[in-house]
């Protein structure tokens, strides 16, 4: 009997979580079939995709693990451009779509991992704010030298370069990544679909990862780091090992993310993405995955909505403010102050009540 | 050979010698207290044993291997596990997920089997649960186990602490003033939960205690510190006789 | 060579300027204000409309920018910061966002987002020092920095204020137990540190004049990193960090690549900080067991 006891509980988050998903993705078919999405929220439906990812990835870092980082559209970044020149690569040797985005994504996952380990074996020595300005640091550079990199592919194969003036391609070669001017005429081969697996596949690891041996020892060190050394926990490893996991979703985000484009740069992928993709994990909840997923969609849908309600030049600042107000109800105490009087009016209601009765 | 030996240990902050020429020796299966005034260096000392600090001088040996120089979390797979006097738990993790935690190389499985839940990931949860709610049960812990650690009162959270040291399975457990904040009546019933854990865990148990009668109770031998260095040693009678003792703890 | 670490140290010296409030407002709330660098755009806006629009001479749009700032940087703290002090570190970050997205937001309405070109408050003229041609504004730049830094040290070390501010940074609940007003502190602290952001807007759109509403953030971000590199919470350490920054970009500009000079700079920061963890003059506060 206990047995089953621990395990409802620690799969209920999970039952949320899937149940949200998969019944937002039927809706959204379902409207989609019978002509009621409007243009405009069919266009988001990929990047909101790709934006649950990295909210439930950067939970993983920031919830679970429980450093701030300020640097995750790096790894996004990483992802996106491994994505397009991987595919780019294998348009001939992978004719099918599906086959060379799920490639595609294998590689961004790879790809931004190891720039993971390279980043994080510095970053997590460091801690609190120190390690917040570092990952913002590394965000930088990665979009630095991403706004550098000449990618082109010719009958030698691929050519990387980081200065343009050496960069030649044979003739009949094919520019893949122009420097600043980024990369046009994406083959766009991502679509709601591949998002809907993607965040599936992103759940079913996150989750079975929290509910694991590796998974408390990631928040046991998020607890009480010299206390989880003491019961034979190696901080150093499982940091990084959360890190990395967490880099390598959001590298697969960047390429779902990437391939709905047909034109993408790497100063897409800069500060304020990172801080935009924070402010969905900290409005979900820390640690709570559902949480991200729905904040996530909601505040890539409502600067929308709020255009569509003739909001439009006001939009951003009415964004602004409820965020700033959203952290002061939860935080300054409003909130418990709130629901304090909201449970006197119905206790008050219900003497009333009484009273009638009597 | 003895379970640890501790030879000349010593250790400086800055210009401050914390703990110098420390010799120690833990027979297997015995229960000792190292107890002295407050500042007098006990917690450095157990800091040094578990490899929070790295001595500056002498040696300390588990089972004849020597540790200094260890990590923390490589000291503890080697068979020393400790509780903290300010009281370090999981607060956000249930009391099982604590004990379990505890419990992280002692049942394991690999990395694959936690992502995917593959394998034998279903078998080893069950035993970790298992494992842990017969350590809680131990401590009178077990009808608490979804609690969040954080909500426990005071005294369990002590307990608790106790728990997730014993589910590293070590050789050598130490104690960093378990008692501090119980009643007398916790304490005393807490002292006859040591003793029945050391038959029951076959481990040896090294404790920290200011107050010397309370340690005299159950332990079979003392170690005084005073100003970092030892100033006795014995049985709690000879300890407890000695005047240099006595004149360290109640002054003049 | 000279010529460039001349340039240098005058942009070194606007970070300075600039990360001097921040350092201050970390070291007494213990909290990154990210809306800071936009409080340099507004006071920006502020002197080029009192100059642009209304003709005032530019020491008036100075003025004006000075005090817009100074009460700006009191009503946010009052209004979005103050409620949150016992919050999570991570609560204040994210309202201090929400600030910064307010007020890019608000001058997006205000001012549109097509550029404005800032007039120099110092003229455009220059000086003849043996060969070396040094503008005004350089020069007034590196001057205003000592001052205030000048100004700075003495205050906190001499002055009743200063004291009060040492005392809260590092003891909140101490201070107010010796009877300081803690909250006037904070807002006293708010208001210096957003004068010196309005000052460092008009020194650095003075030398790089195109005014837009996100003219703050960069230079924002840049100046973090310097008060980081100095090590967060000390006065000195801003500076030196804000000037040894200004330096690496401007010679890493002029020597390597102009496009990633900044990937230079924060890179420098990484390895300052895997050397120095709390940066250059910063205290290394180790966890008690």
């Amino acid at each position: 009997m206990k047995q089953t006891k621990i395990l409802s509980k620690t799969r209920r988050d999970s039952v949320i979580a899937f149940g949200i998903v998969i019944i937002a993705y039927a809706a959204m078919q379902a409207l989609s079939m019978t002509g009621n999405l409007s243009n405009t929220i069919t266009g988001l439906l990929v990047p909101i995709c790709a934006y649950i990812v990295m909210a439930v990835s950067l939970n993983l870092t920031v919830g679970i693990l429980g450093e701030l980082s300020l640097g995750h559209a790096g790894f996004m970044s990483v992802g996106a451009f491994t994505g397009i020149v991987a595919t780019t690569f294998l348009a001939d040797a992978v004719p099918s779509p599906i086959l060379r985005l799920t490639v595609a994504m294998i590689l961004a996952a790879v790809a931004a991992a190891i720039v993971g380990v390279i980043v994080g074996i510095p970053v997590l020595r460091l801690k609190g704010d120190y390690l917040a300005i570092v990952t913002l640091a590394f965000g930088e550079i990665i979009k630095n030298i991403i706004n550098v990199l000449y990618v082109g592919m010719d009958d030698r194969g691929l050519h990387f370069s980081i200065i343009k003036q050496t960069f030649t391609l044979n003739e009949g070669g094919d520019m893949i990544i122009n420097g600043p001017i980024g990369v046009s005429g994406i083959d766009k081969i991502s679509n709601f679909t591949a998002g809907f697996i993607l965040i599936l596949i992103t759940l079913f690891i996150v989750l079975n990862l929290i509910n694991s041996r590796h998974g408390r020892a990631v928040m046991a060190v998020r607890d009480n780091r010299i206390a989880a050394d003491s019961v034979g926990i190696s901080t150093t490893r499982f940091k990084l090992m959360a890190f990395v996991i967490s880099a390598a979703f959001a590298g697969m985000a960047g390429t779902l993310y990437a391939m709905n484009y047909s034109t993408i740069t790497a100063a897409k992928f800069d500060f304020n993405l990172s801080i935009l993709v924070l402010v969905f994990v900290v409005l979900g909840g820390l640690g709570n995955i559902w949480g991200s997923i729905i904040a996530a969609a909601l505040l890539t849908v409502l600067p929308e909505l709020l255009r569509a309600l003739n909001f439009n030049d006001y939009r951003m600042l009415v964004y602004a403010i409820l965020l700033i107000v959203l952290m002061l109800f939860n935080n300054s105490g409003a909130k418990e102050k709130f629901l304090g009087w909201l449970a006197l009016r119905k206790e008050a209601k219900g003497h009333k009540q009484k009273k009638e009765v009597a | 050979m003895a379970l640890l030996e501790v030879t000349d240990l010593g250790i400086s902050f800055g210009g401050l010698r914390a703990v110098d020429e420390l010799n120690m020796t833990l027979e297997e299966g015995s229960l000792v207290g190292l107890i002295g005034p407050n500042g007098a260096g006990k917690t450095t000392v157990f800091n040094m044993l578990t490899g929070v600090y790295r001595p500056t001088d002498g040696g300390i040996r588990l089972a004849g291997e020597n540790i200094v120089g260890k990590k923390p979390h490589e000291i503890c797979k080697m068979g020393i596990a400790r509780t903290f006097q300010n009281i370090r738990l999981f607060n956000k993790l249930t009391v099982l997920d604590n004990v379990k935690v505890g419990l992280h190389n002692e049942i394991t499985y690999s990395l694959a089997e936690s992502l995917l839940h593959v394998g034998s990931y279903r078998k080893k949860e069950k035993m970790m649960d298992e494992r842990a709610m017969e350590i809680l049960k131990v401590f009178d812990l077990d009808g608490q186990w979804d609690y969040k650690a954080t909500n426990l009162p005071y005294g369990k959270q002590r307990k608790l602490e106790i728990s997730r040291a014993l589910a590293t399975d070590p050789k050598l457990l130490l104690l960093d003033e378990p008692a501090a904040g119980m009643n007398p009546n916790e304490t005393e019933e807490l002292m006859e939960t040591i003793e029945l854990v050391r038959e029951k865990f076959h481990v040896t148990v090294l404790l920290i205690e200011h107050d010397m009668k309370l340690v005299s109770g159950i332990c079979e031998y003392l170690y005084v510190l005073n100003f970092g260095r030892l100033l006795a040693e014995g049985t709690p009678a000879q300890v407890l006789s000695n005047p240099e003792v006595i004149t360290a703890y109640l002054g003049d | 060579m000279i010529s460039n670490l001349i340039a240098g140290i005058s942009l070194g010296s606007i970070y300075a300027i600039i990360a001097l409030g921040y350092t201050m407002v970390y070291g007494i709330a213990k909290m990154l204000n990210f809306a800071h660098g936009d409080v340099i755009m507004v006071g920006g806006y502020m002197c080029f409309c009192a100059t642009f629009y209304l003709g005032w001479p530019p020491a008036m749009g100075i003025l004006l920018a000075v005090i817009v700032c100074t009460v700006l940087g009191v009503v946010i703290e009052r209004l979005a910061y103050k409620p949150l002090r016992r919050a999570p570190a991570l609560a204040v970050l994210i309202t201090a966002i929400g600030v910064s997205y307010f007020l890019q937001n608000a001058a997006l309405l205000l001012w549109t987002a097509n550029p404005k070109t800032f007039t120099s408050v110092v003229g455009n003229g220059s000086v003849q020092i043996g060969n070396l041609q040094v503008t005004h504004v350089t020069i007034v730049t590196i001057l205003v920095c000592v001052l205030i830094m000048a100004v700075l040290v003495w205050f906190t070390n001499k002055t009743k204020m200063g004291t009060a501010m040492r005392a809260v940074s590092e003891d909140k609940d101490a201070a107010q137990l010796m009877g300081i007003n803690v909250n006037t502190t904070i807002s006293v602290t708010f208001a210096i540190g957003s004068g010196l952001a309005a000052i460092a807007g008009v020194l650095m759109l003075s030398a790089y004049p195109m005014l837009v509403p996100t003219t703050g953030s960069m230079p924002g971000i840049k100046a973090f990193t310097a008060a980081v590199f100095g090590g967060i919470g000390s006065i000195p350490g801003a500076m030196l960090g804000g000037i040894l920054l200004g330096v690496i970009e401007i010679f890493s500009r002029a020597y390597i690549s102009q496009e990633v000079s900044d990937a230079i700079v924060f890179a420098v920061l990484i390895i300052v900080l895997l050397v120095k963890p709390a940066g250059l003059l910063g205290k290394q506060i180790s966890e008690k067991v």
